[in-house]
């Protein structure tokens, strides 16, 4: 049993990566505060059932985690799966693939950077549907593992890998078309606008 | 002439440059996983073999890779709002000056 007069000591150091996840589900930095600060009190208090030698990063974030959805569930409605575009895979690269800048050997993250900006693909994230932000956000941010996530989440391994998937999808389209309307007045010829917005249908394969 | 006597058809690929081949769509699908560091090893040796000698699908790898520390990095926040570890800290000591 771990004894709460040394949590200080082994907690703290993960705050900033706390409250950075608190941001993404909250949107709002004064709400991600409270909800670090609700974190860490909960978690002192149970502190007593947590067993040392085991991932105390995760078992901060099924705390974390759970005070978000307990906190903000009841502010909005169930999350709406079927709002989630059906979207092809590697959409970006399809269309990013032949960028002028990839053939005069610049990075790919370069390139990327340029497109989208910090603040694109914080809003991309963020305008996710909260199921699948917080899949993504805790193994493409945090790198937590399938198994870690799903203890977090407290859902199946199944659950996770099907939420990451369709997650980094619709994560794709976003930064695709937020990029696209920024630069509607650009005219950048690297971003015509995607004509598979409407399908239903996924890509026929073979 | 190819040194060591091979010669390599180029790879297919379909007209967004991925691997065309039904092997590449095998291990397009997998990529995530790849990446995740969730596929088991002798599974993993297996696509790094074919990466190793298909082009389109390293760069389609590799871009998806790029993307990752690309959402990865903007994603954190590098600071801490001002005053809240130590206001965390101090109800703390609060806590455990109560046990």
């Amino acid at each position: 049993m771990a004894d709460p007069t040394r949590f200080a000591d082994q907690a703290m150091e993960h705050m900033p990566s706390l409250y950075s996840a608190a941001l993404r589900m909250t949107r709002n930095p004064a709400d991600a505060e409270d909800l670090v600060q609700e974190t860490y009190l909960r978690a002192f208090r149970g502190f007593g059932g947590f067993r040392e030698g085991t991932n105390l990063k995760a078992w901060l974030y099924r705390i974390l985690t759970n005070a978000y959805i307990n906190r903000y569930r009841k502010q909005q409605r169930r999350p709406d799966e079927s709002s989630l575009d059906d979207v092809q895979d590697f959409f970006l690269y399809r269309r990013l693939g032949g960028l002028e800048g990839a053939r005069a050997g610049r990075s790919a993250e370069d390139e990327l950077l340029e497109l989208f900006g910090e603040s694109e693909v914080k809003d991309a994230l963020e305008s996710l549907p909260e199921q699948f932000r917080l899949a993504v956000l805790l193994a493409d941010v945090e790198g937590f593992s399938y198994k870690e996530i799903a203890e977090i989440l407290d859902v199946p391994v199944g659950t996770v890998m099907s939420r990451l998937h369709r997650g980094r999808k619709a994560l794709q389209k976003r930064l695709y078309d937020f990029a696209r309307d920024r630069r509607l007045t650009g005219a950048d010829p690297a971003l015509e606008p995607s004509d598979d917005d409407k399908h239903e249908e996924p890509a026929t394969r073979g | 002439m190819d040194d060591q006597g091979m010669t390599r058809e180029p790879p297919a690929v379909d007209a967004e440059g991925l691997g065309a081949g039904v092997e590449c769509r095998e291990y397009l699908a997998e990529v995530h996983e790849f990446l995740d560091g969730e596929l088991g090893a002798e599974r993993r040796t297996v696509v790094e073999i074919h990466l190793e000698r298909c082009g389109p699908c390293l760069d389609a790898y590799d871009f998806e890779a790029e993307l990752r520390v690309v959402v990865s990095t903007s994603c954190q926040e590098n600071e801490l709002p001002e005053g809240l570890r130590d206001r965390i800290a101090s109800l703390l000591r609060d806590l455990a000056d109560e046990l």
